[in-house]
This record gives C-alpha cells, sequence and structure tokens, in this order.
C-alpha cells in the first residue's frame, strides 16, 4: 500500500471528519485492485456490500444530524429528568402539607369523645394509607429517570461514533462501571413498582411465601 | 406467640420520608410507639448493632444498602440473626419474594398496602396483639 492510500485510509478514520461515499468507495477500489489473482467475481459483490454500507451509514449520518441529537443529548432529556425529579419534590411537599393537616386532626380528636373521635381515627388511617402513593409514584419516576439517562449515555457513545464535538457537560456522563458479581444480582431484583398486570398482589405473595412452609 | 409487648422496639427502615411517616403512624396506631428510623440498609445495621430491636420492618431498593442485603447481614450475625424482619416494598415479582424468604424474611408486604395488611402480618410474626 502506497503512502497516498495509507494517508487517505488514515483520514477517513479521522473523529470528525466528514465521510463522503465516493471516498471509501474509491478505496475501496484501490484496496480490490491492489489484491492479486483472480478475485473479480467475489470482490465485486463485497464491493458493492461495502458501497452501500458506506451510503447506509452516511444516510445514517445525516439523519441524526438533522435530529439534532447532540440538542436532544444536551438539553432535552436534561430538562426532562430535571422536570420529573421536581415532581418528585412537588409530591413529596405536598404529602407534607397532607401530613402536617393529619396531625392537626389527630390533635383535636384527642379531645373528642371516643365515639366521635372514633371515625376521625378510621379516617385518619386511610389517609396515611392513600398517601403512600408518593412513594410509589416517586419510585416509579426514578425508574424513568434512570431510563433517560441510559438514553442519553447511548446518544453519547452514538455521536462519539460519529465523530460529532460532543458538549463538555455531557462527556462527564460516564457509563456506569462493571458491577460485581453479587451486586449485578441485586441490581437485577431491584426493579422498583411493576405495571398492573404484571405485579403479585398481596394474596399471591402470601401464597408464595406460605408454598415454603 | 401470645401478649405481644406493644412497647417493643422497632426499627423501621425506608428512603423514602413519607414512607416512614407512614408507616410510623400506622403502627402508633395499631398501639406500637416505640419506633426508630434509617434511611438505609447500612444505617439501619448499625443502629441494630447499638440498641437491641425486636422487629425490623424494612423497604427493599435503597441506596447504599438494599433491604436484601441488610436481611442478609442480620441472618448472618449472631447476635441479630433471630430478630423479626418484615419486608414492606414496591417489589412484588416472584423472584423478588423468594430472593427474601430464602434470605431469611419473616413476612414480605408489597406496597401500596393498607393498615389491615400491616396488623394481619404483625399478627402473623409477633402474635395475637
Amino acid at each position: 500500500m502506497n503512502a497516498t492510500m495509507e494517508s487517505r485510509i488514515a483520514a477517513l478514520g479521522n473523529p470528525g471528519a466528514g465521510i463522503d461515499p465516493a471516498d471509501i468507495a474509491e478505496v475501496v477500489e484501490s484496496v480490490l485492485t491492489s489484491i492479486s489473482g483472480d478475485n473479480s467475481g467475489i470482490n465485486i459483490k463485497l464491493y458493492e456490500d461495502i458501497e452501500a454500507l458506506a451510503k447506509f451509514i452516511a444516510a445514517a449520518k445525516a439523519d441524526i444530524t438533522s435530529l439534532r441529537a447532540d440538542e436532544i443529548n444536551s438539553k432535552f432529556i436534561p430538562a426532562a429528568s430535571d422536570e420529573l425529579t421536581a415532581i418528585v419534590g412537588a409530591t413529596e411537599h405536598a404529602t407534607n402539607e397532607i401530613f402536617e393537616a393529619v396531625d392537626a386532626i389527630e390533635a383535636a380528636s384527642s379531645e373528642m369523645a371516643p365515639e366521635a373521635a372514633a371515625p376521625l381515627a378510621d379516617a385518619v388511617t386511610r389517609i396515611y394509607e392513600a398517601c403512600s402513593f408518593q412513594d410509589i409514584t416517586g419510585q416509579r419516576i426514578t425508574k424513568i429517570v434512570k431510563v433517560l439517562q441510559d438514553v442519553e449515555s447511548r446518544v453519547s457513545g452514538l455521536l462519539e461514533a460519529l465523530g460529532e464535538q460532543l458538549p463538555a457537560a455531557k462527556a462527564e456522563t460516564a457509563a456506569p462501571s462493571e458491577p460485581a458479581p453479587e451486586a449485578a444480582s441485586q441490581e437485577e431484583l431491584m426493579n422498583g413498582p411493576q405495571l398492573p398486570g404484571n405485579a403479585m398482589n398481596q394474596d399471591d405473595i402470601d401464597a408464595l411465601m406460605a408454598s415454603f412452609d | 406467640m401470645a401478649g405481644v409487648e406493644k412497647n417493643m422496639p422497632i426499627l423501621i427502615v425506608d428512603d423514602y420520608k413519607t414512607m416512614l411517616r407512614i408507616i410510623r403512624n400506622l403502627l402508633k396506631q395499631l398501639g406500637f410507639d416505640n419506633v426508630d428510623e434509617a434511611t438505609d440498609g447500612s444505617g439501619a445495621l448499625s443502629k441494630l448493632r447499638d440498641k437491641e430491636f425486636d422487629l425490623v420492618i424494612s423497604d427493599w431498593n435503597m441506596e447504599p444498602m438494599s433491604g436484601l442485603q441488610l436481611l442478609k447481614e442480620v441472618r448472618a450475625d449472631v447476635k441479630l440473626k433471630e430478630t423479626p424482619f418484615i419486608m414492606i416494598t414496591a417489589e412484588s415479582k416472584s423472584e423478588n419474594v423468594i430472593a427474601a424468604k430464602e434470605a431469611g424474611v419473616s413476612n414480605y408486604i408489597v406496597k401500596p398496602f393498607n393498615a389491615a395488611t400491616l396488623k394481619g402480618k404483625l399478627t402473623a410474626v409477633l402474635g395475637n396483639f
């Protein structure tokens, strides 16, 4: 391979360089020409496949560029994560307000006759039970935030592979380190609330627990 | 077991403050007033080693130490291994229940739960009260 060909191949591999399918086709043609022996049939097919692949990559790159993937990663995903985190904060604040009101009801009912206070105590219990929504919604939203972070990481990898200039802030989003086997096993068991239809109810769990006895 | 001591020390573990408060208040309405709190497994383990508790009620999904890991640590500790341990969690897959059972959980409550379920599981673990 001569020096000119080597430098052209190196230029194609340079991150950030725009890759013209015609350039790839020319390089591939040159490489095939340099191979000795009877290679016409197989290599022509190989040449066509590589040329098609190059065109596909160029089209995909153009599509991704038009999608403004860098903006999705640097702006939209972090904004969505922030909004979801704010929802968790707001529901927690609202739940605490409800608790304060319940405390006031309990304090007032302690001054009442038992027969009058009993219905209030039942109502207070139901309020506490209902307030567990904050824990459930919080866990669901945290799952979504983790999914968004995963998408962000994957888009970063895609942009990097295509040679795009990544925003500095996003470059800090490192892929999580490989967990230890024991940790991975426990990680797989931490899925949070299941969607209706996928979840076992308390009766199912009681039956499963009893099956061990 | 009969004659449950309502003043028994109970440790509740959850990373959501609202859930800690819900469990604390439901326990209070069932007559259990001596309740301490931790927000993850490692904090709970420290408290368990500092003070004697007669019951642990723990969430599963917590960082850095999960409820399952806490359960395993408790069962591996000579002084703590007999402590009744109830898991209250949104993790409702059968593999979770099986993993908890194999680790030695005393009972398992799926969120969202109500006071009647909590009372039923306390009775199953501690006896009538």
